[in-house]
C-alpha cells in the first residue's frame, strides 16, 4: 500500500520538477509565471496527499491557505505586468 | 470507498504529471497556459476529492478546497494570458490565426457604447 | 436606488447563508461553540461585504434555474474530462499535433456573472482559454483551429453551454 502511495508522490513531485526547469528556463516572464502557478497548483495537491499520508488534518489547512495566497500572487504578478505596479 | 479514493488519487496525479509535461514541452505561453490550467485543475480536483474518499470525515474540507481551486484556476489563467498579449508577447509563429487587432477595435466600439 | 435598496435584506441575507456554509464546512462540527462563533463572524463578514458579494440575492431564484444548474454540473464535467484527455494526447504525442490560433466568439449573455461562469467554462473546455472579454465578444485561443469565421467558432465553442446559462442567470 505504501508503494501505491510513493508512486501517487513522485508523480506529482515529478510535475513539479518539471515546472520548475519551465520557470527556470523559459524565454519571457510570463513563461516564469506560468510555471511558478502550475508548481503552486501541484503543491496544493501534493500537500493535501501528504495530509493523507501523514494522516494529519492540518496540512488541508495549510493547502487552503497556500491555494488562496498562490490565487493572489499571480493575480498580482498579471496586474504589475499588464500596468506596473 | 477507500479503493474507488485510490484510483481516483491516480488518475489526479497522472493528470498532474501529464500538466507538468505539458508546461514543459509546448511552444508558447497560450499553449503552455491551456496544459497548465486544464491538467492541472482536474488533476487537483480529482486528487483532493480521492482524499476526501480515501478519509470521509475530511471529505467537506477537501470540497471547500477542490471548489476552490476550480473556481480560482480559470481566472488566473485569464489573467495571465491577458497580461501576456498586453505586455506584447508573440504568438508562436506557426500559428493559424490571430485576430487580436480586430478585437481592439472592437474594444473601442465599446467604449464609445459604454460612454 | 430604490431598486437596490429593495434587493437589501436579501443581499445580505445571501452573504450571511453563503460565509455560514464555508465556516460549516471548514470547522467541521457541530459544537455549540462553534455554531455561535461562526454565527458572529458571518454577521461580521456579511456587514462589511454583501455590497460585493451578489447583485440580487435570492429573489431571482426559481425551480427552473436550479434544474438547469443540476443539468448543467454533469454536461460541464463531462466536457473537462474530455478536454484533458485531448490536451494529454497533445502533449504526449511526439509531434505535438497543435494548430494553435486566436479566433473572436460573440455571446448572448448579458449579467456578468454569467459571462464568468461562460469564460470559466470555455477555459477548463477542449482546447480552448479565454484571453478577454469586452462587451459582448470575446478573445479566445483556441489549441487547434476548426473555422475561423466567427459565428462558426461561436458555434462550436460556446453553444452548448450557453443554452444553460442563458437560464440560469437570466
Amino acid at each position: 500500500m505504501t508503494a501505491l502511495w510513493l508512486l501517487f508522490l513522485s508523480f506529482s513531485a515529478a510535475g513539479i520538477a518539471l515546472c520548475l526547469v519551465r520557470a527556470a528556463a523559459g524565454p519571457t516572464t510570463p513563461d516564469r509565471v506560468v510555471g511558478v502557478d502550475g508548481m503552486a497548483t501541484i503543491s496544493i495537491a501534493l500537500m493535501v496527499l501528504l495530509a493523507s499520508f501523514f494522516d494529519r488534518q492540518v496540512y488541508l489547512d495549510v493547502a487552503l491557505v497556500y491555494a488562496v495566497l498562490g490565487f493572489i500572487g499571480v493575480l498580482a504578478v498579471a496586474r504589475y505586468m499588464e500596468r506596473g505596479v | 470507498m477507500r479503493i474507488f479514493g485510490e484510483i481516483l488519487i491516480g488518475i489526479g496525479t497522472a493528470f498532474l504529471f501529464l500538466g507538468g509535461l505539458g508546461i514543459f514541452r509546448l511552444p508558447d505561453v497560450y499553449n503552455r497556459l491551456q496544459a497548465g490550467t486544464k491538467c492541472t485543475t482536474l488533476g487537483a480536483f480529482s486528487t483532493i476529492l480521492g482524499v476526501g474518499f480515501v478519509h470521509p470525515n475530511w471529505m467537506l474540507k477537501a470540497i471547500v478546497i477542490a471548489v476552490f481551486i476550480l473556481l480560482t484556476n480559470p481566472i488566473s489563467a485569464h489573467a495571465l494570458a491577458r497580461a501576456s498579449y498586453k505586455s506584447g508577447v508573440k504568438l508562436w509563429d506557426k500559428s493559424v490565426v490571430d485576430r487580436c487587432k480586430e478585437f481592439e477595435e472592437c474594444q473601442e466600439i465599446g467604449k464609445e457604447e459604454e460612454g | 436606488m430604490d431598486a437596490q435598496g429593495e434587493h437589501r435584506t436579501q443581499r445580505y441575507l445571501t452573504a450571511f447563508v453563503v460565509s455560514y456554509g464555508v465556516w460549516l464546512a471548514l470547522v467541521g462540527t457541530l459544537n455549540w461553540q462553534e455554531l455561535l462563533m461562526g454565527g458572529v463572524l458571518s454577521a461580521i463578514v456579511a456587514a462589511f461585504g454583501w455590497r460585493y458579494f451578489s447583485q440580487v440575492g435570492f429573489s431571482r431564484l426559481s425551480v427552473k434555474k436550479l434544474l438547469y444548474l443540476i443539468v448543467y454540473i454533469p454536461v460541464f464535467f463531462w466536457a473537462m474530462i474530455k478536454a484533458n484527455f485531448d490536451v494529454a494526447y497533445r502533449v504526449i504525442h511526439p509531434r505535438m499535433p497543435i494548430h494553435p490560433g486566436v479566433v473572436l466568439i460573440k455571446t448572448d449573455l448579458k449579467s456578468d456573472s454569467g459571462k464568468l461562469a461562460l469564460a470559466n467554462s470555455i477555459t477548463l473546455t477542449p482546447g480552448t482559454l479565454t484571453m478577454d472579454v469586452k462587451g459582448n465578444s470575446m478573445l479566445v485561443h483556441w489549441i487547434n483551429v476548426k473555422s475561423t469565421d466567427t459565428e462558426e467558432a461561436t458555434r462550436i465553442i460556446s453553444k452548448r453551454f450557453e443554452r444553460y446559462l442563458k437560464v440560469i442567470f437570466s
